[in-house]
């Protein structure tokens, strides 16, 4: 197991291909996606590879970050992942990861924060069909119903559905499609929606539930 | 331009450099060549109205057609920079003084006209150079 990339949504625009069809897609952006760190099976335990996103002010990273990013000999980044991985597609501190991770074709798993809706009622988180509009239905027109019995069991049942928060959870989106790579600008086309809003942070990795495509770079792609 | 301005402006580029988008607006008779796959092979189909609708967004811009077909008003949608259409002919200028000409939805025969707008506009923006040696001999 390789690798994923930590990505930053752009938002969502279309292509048209050259056979007439359009494919609606969302772009991701990497910027300066760095190896910060990577975990061993003999000092942590686990094989890992530690990304970093971007480039952080100095003034804005703590000091014990500081050194944590000295160490690899890396810009302050902005944002820090794990990707677990198996022992022999470890990296090295301090590799620059490129788009061209991914191939154009192959699926790929979409993991990121939805937006946040706050607290909402049942129609709205669970799709309940509230109450009638009339036939003597007073203020409760959004509401749920019952939530229960009666004196057997005498108690509402956990993991109810009823009102609450919804969203600003992290969700994960399996087998999307790579339309499109821009290697140079470190763009990442994906087709589909991602969870998230703009300007949030994803991290993309070879689908799951889907063979590794087998002209894809291992252990990963790397970037000069 | 951020990144996502930039992708959608190559696209449009490359788009018109294949298929040119003509000057038209709404009021205008424009043939639509639409490719139509039938199959194995593709042909080229024209659809033919007023386009009473523009929205421009840039890459996604649109433009809406209407055409009375056996009687029967027929609206079509179309993506200005698809490559499902082969070419856009415009046909005649109209004269009309709304973006969108959707009150033409109510009307039919006579009422749904559209006057042809008066030539010398677009023969003094094609060719300035030539009235202007006229006045002068």
């Amino acid at each position: 197991m390789r690798t994923g990339l930590l990505a930053r949504k752009l938002g969502m625009t279309r292509l048209f291909q050259d056979d007439g069809t359009h494919v609606p897609v969302t772009v991701l952006h990497l910027d300066e996606v760095q190896v910060v760190a990577a975990r061993t099976a003999e000092k942590d335990g686990y094989t890992a590879v530690q990304l970093g996103w971007g480039r952080a002010k100095v003034k804005n990273v703590s000091k014990p970050n500081r050194g944590h990013f000295a160490r690899a000999k890396v810009e302050p980044k902005l944002r820090l992942v794990e990707f677990r991985v198996t022992p022999e597609a470890t990296l090295e501190p301090g590799a620059t990861l490129s788009a061209a991770h991914f191939v154009v074709g192959q699926m790929v798993d979409v993991c990121g924060t939805t937006k946040g809706k706050s607290f909402a009622g049942v129609m709205k988180r669970w799709n309940f069909s509230g109450l009638e509009a009339s036939h003597g239905v007073s203020i409760s027109h959004r509401s749920h119903g019952s939530t229960g019995n009666r004196q057997d069991p005498g108690r509402t049942f956990k993991n109810k559905k009823m009102a609450g928060h919804l969203g600003d959870e992290r969700v994960t989106t399996l087998n999307l499609q790579v339309a499109g790579i821009d290697a140079e600008r470190g763009l990442i086309l994906v087709k589909g929606a991602v969870p998230g809003a703009k300007g949030g942070y994803v991290l993309v990795r070879d689908a799951i539930k889907r063979p590794r495509p087998a002209d894809a770079p291992f252990p990963a792609a790397l970037a000069g | 331009m951020n990144l996502i301005q930039t992708i959608e402006a190559e696209q449009i580029a490359r788009l018109t450099a294949q298929r040119p988008v003509p000057d038209f607006a709404p009021g205008d008779t424009v043939r639509v060549m639409v490719k139509v796959v039938e199959g194995e092979r593709t042909r080229t189909q024209a659809f033919e109205g007023v386009c009473i609708a523009r929205s421009n967004k840039g890459l996604n811009s649109n433009f809406t057609v209407r055409k009375i077909s056996y009687g029967e008003g027929v609206e079509r949608v179309f993506p200005l920079y698809s490559p499902m259409i082969a070419e856009i002919q415009r046909i005649r200028r109209g004269d009309v003084r709304r973006a969108k000409l959707y009150y033409l939805r109510g009307r039919s025969g006579k009422s749904a006209r559209i006057a042809e707008k008066a030539r010398t506009v677009e023969t003094a923006l094609a060719a300035p150079a030539e009235p202007a040696a006229e006045a002068g001999a």
